[in-house]
């Protein structure tokens, strides 16, 4: 059996022209400043073609090869994040009238449909998770719905990847429109979804051969072969743990600067803010990320109840594995390894749940 | 489905002071298709806004008339922050913005045909003193009534008088404990767990609602357990900082709870593993 789900390497572009016939803005990863991000995509030479990369605690660097491939990379900094839960925002404006009465003005952007091509299966899983949280968020969900996803299974995970043992990937399991694989000379594509489908339809596809097929497999089961794997730990007991000698070496080492908040797929806090314009008549309240490790998160009439990096380690460690998977069913990480590579001083949290995990054996 | 961060626009009636730090708004909302908001129950909060400074969540205390019998919303307050101390400068006249009811007000229903037993301590009176009036209001409906108010320094005790009314009624206990008690304060001095040992409960007759600093509530719940109280009927009311109150924002996390929907009033066996950890 061999139904047509070849796209030759030479026709990829027919996929970036039909989508945007259809009327969708197109995003895809693009090298930016040494880094591999989302960007608006005119056509198929400004993919990250012959692009590896090197991730390990505390390191990113891209390497350039001769090679064919533009997906032969884990990730960059971003997820899908910044597309559906927009770094800053403004949600409503206040309007001081003059008789000192007040008017709202409710602001909701409108985003155009936008297709992202080569989402990440980690990234998928993290969608899922923000999807559930954001659930009633008219502001996120605007964003969300706007959405066609283009996954491409990941084809060369980085050590600091653990995907495989968190169940989200290398390859994209649900929550896509279309997915890829690559191989050398072209992308087996199946689809996710309805509009995947006909997308499908009217793509200039082959049957794919025996080889390509061993190819897919092997490539795969490889891609499976991860360095690093979640360790055994009690999720439930994570909270618990507060007095263990962790937290302290953990604080001493920690910046409390954030960076894993930010390029956490699924870390969700935000702080509101007052933007107040110089004519005095209207004010702008915005939402824009905020992070468990800023002095502000806990703060509650007069004092923080998180004063130090050791509590706020804890807050983050202990929710991301812990109190998650009470409030929505699964632990909050799904493997991509961002907060190892982008921690400054790189801190592997993988190292400090095996140590908890080892309590729980004792 | 209206936008839950969306405020609309109250007018400040009235600012009462009720200590040097510690005020309340009465609050009128303008726009008549926004009443619904009045449906607010006792235990859930609003989001006030003052125009340029923010937003902050503050329970709901009561809902009075005006002189012509319009409802008027009361909040309490205590000026302790930017946006807090922003409020206290309100005068009558001036426009806030206001959004809410948010969260999970005290269990009204199961505390139907029980004694209620209402423990505060502080500023934690607030909230609690909308379901004191309320089970006045619906004064058939509850057995005894049990109220413990206790304060740091005698002289935070706010609405002596209405204490004072409240202790007159029939089927009613009040006691009041101060940590610090000035020459003339007539009740006890220490601390309410002292008070707890001294009511003639009836456990499994009776429904706990209890608002104050987390160690207080955390004795006051071990306390009425040793007094065979089950620990289910047991309701705190929580704080943290909120500031989407729609269960978004994560500040108001409190292990998996996040307090602005979960809570704020969450029932004992709920909390109990984690009341008292550090940084939680």
């Amino acid at each position: 059996m061999s139904a047509a789900d070849f796209l030759p390497r030479s026709s990829l572009s027919s996929l970036i022209d039909l989508l945007q016939q259809q009327g969708y803005r197109v995003v895809g990863p693009q090298v930016i400043d040494g880094a591999i991000l989302y960007r608006p995509l005119q056509q198929a030479d400004q993919l990250p073609a012959g692009i590896e990369q090197i991730q390990q605690p505390g390191q990113y660097r891209l390497i350039r090869t001769q090679g064919p491939r533009l997906f032969s990379w884990a990730n960059g900094p971003q997820a899908l994040k910044p597309l559906t839960f927009a770094p800053r925002e403004t949600l409503w404006r206040s309007h001081l009238q003059a008789d000192g009465s007040l008017r709202f003005e409710e602001v909701i952007e409108t985003t155009e449909p936008t297709a992202v091509l080569g989402v990440r299966g980690c990234d998928l899983a993290a969608l899922s998770l923000q999807d559930q949280h954001f659930s009633g968020d008219p502001y996120y969900q605007q964003r969300r719905d706007s959405l066609l996803l283009i996954a491409v299974d990941c084809s060369h995970p980085a050590d600091t990847c653990f995907c495989a043992s968190t169940g989200d990937g290398p390859d994209a399991r649900a929550g896509y429109d279309l997915a890829l694989v690559e191989l050398d000379d072209g992308y087996r594509i199946r689809a996710g979804s309805p509009k995947g489908q006909s997308l499908m339809d009217n793509l200039p596809l082959d049957a794919a051969t025996p080889e390509q097929q061993q190819q897919t497999d092997e490539q795969h089961q490889k891609a499976c072969q991860q360095q690093r794997h979640l360790p055994a730990f009690e999720p439930s007991r994570l909270i618990h743990q507060g007095q263990h000698p962790i937290w302290d070496s953990l604080a001493e080492a920690c910046l409390s600067c954030g960076n894993c908040t930010s390029v956490c797929p699924s870390c969700f806090c935000f702080s509101e803010s007052e933007v107040p314009e110089l004519d005095g008549t209207t004010s702008g309240h915005q939402r824009q990320w905020d992070s468990c490790f800023s002095e502000g998160h806990s703060y509650i009439h007069g004092h923080r109840f998180r004063p130090d990096t050791k509590s706020r380690y804890r807050q983050w460690l202990t929710h991301k594995f812990g109190s998650w998977v009470e409030q929505y069913g699964r632990s909050g990480c799904t493997g991509c390894g961002r907060c190892i590579s982008w921690c400054p001083v790189g801190i592997d949290p993988l190292e400090a749940l095996t140590e908890l995990g080892r309590e729980d054996v004792e | 489905m209206s936008n839950p961060a969306l405020p609309t626009e109250a007018v400040v009636l009235n600012r009462i002071q009720e200590t040097e730090d510690i005020f309340t708004l009465q609050l009128q909302l303008t726009d008549p298709s926004q009443q619904w908001r009045l449906g607010i129950q006792p235990g859930q909060f609003n989001m006030l806004y003052r125009y340029g400074v923010g937003e902050i969540p503050i329970s709901f205390k009561a809902i009075s008339e005006d002189d012509q019998g319009h409802p008027v919303l009361e909040h309490t307050i205590r000026a302790v922050g930017r946006v807090s101390r922003s409020l206290a400068e309100l005068l009558p006249g001036d426009r806030i913005g206001l959004r809410g009811p948010f969260g999970q007000g005290w269990p009204l229903e199961q505390a139907e045909n029980r004694d209620l037993c209402v423990i505060t301590g502080g500023l934690g009176c607030a909230p609690a003193v909308s379901i004191i009036e309320h089970a006045f209001a619906n004064r058939t409906s509850y057995g005894h009534i049990h109220i413990i108010q206790g304060v740091k320094h005698s002289a935070d005790l706010l609405w002596r008088s209405r204490y004072e009314f409240w202790a007159q009624q029939p089927n009613t206990t009040v006691l009041m404990a101060a940590d610090v008690a000035a020459p003339g304060w007539p009740w006890y001095s220490g601390r309410v767990t002292e008070l707890i040992k001294r009511l003639p409960l009836k456990p499994d007759k009776t429904l706990v609602c209890c608002c104050g600093p987390e160690p207080m509530m955390q004795a006051s719940a071990e306390q009425l357990i040793r007094q065979h109280v089950p620990a289910e009927s047991i309701w705190l009311s929580m704080e943290r900082n909120m500031q989407c109150a729609t269960g978004h924002c994560g500040h108001c996390q409190f292990g998996s709870d996040f307090i602005c929907h979960d809570g704020p009033v969450i029932p004992y066996p709920r909390l109990c593993g984690r009341l008292g950890l550090e940084g939680v």
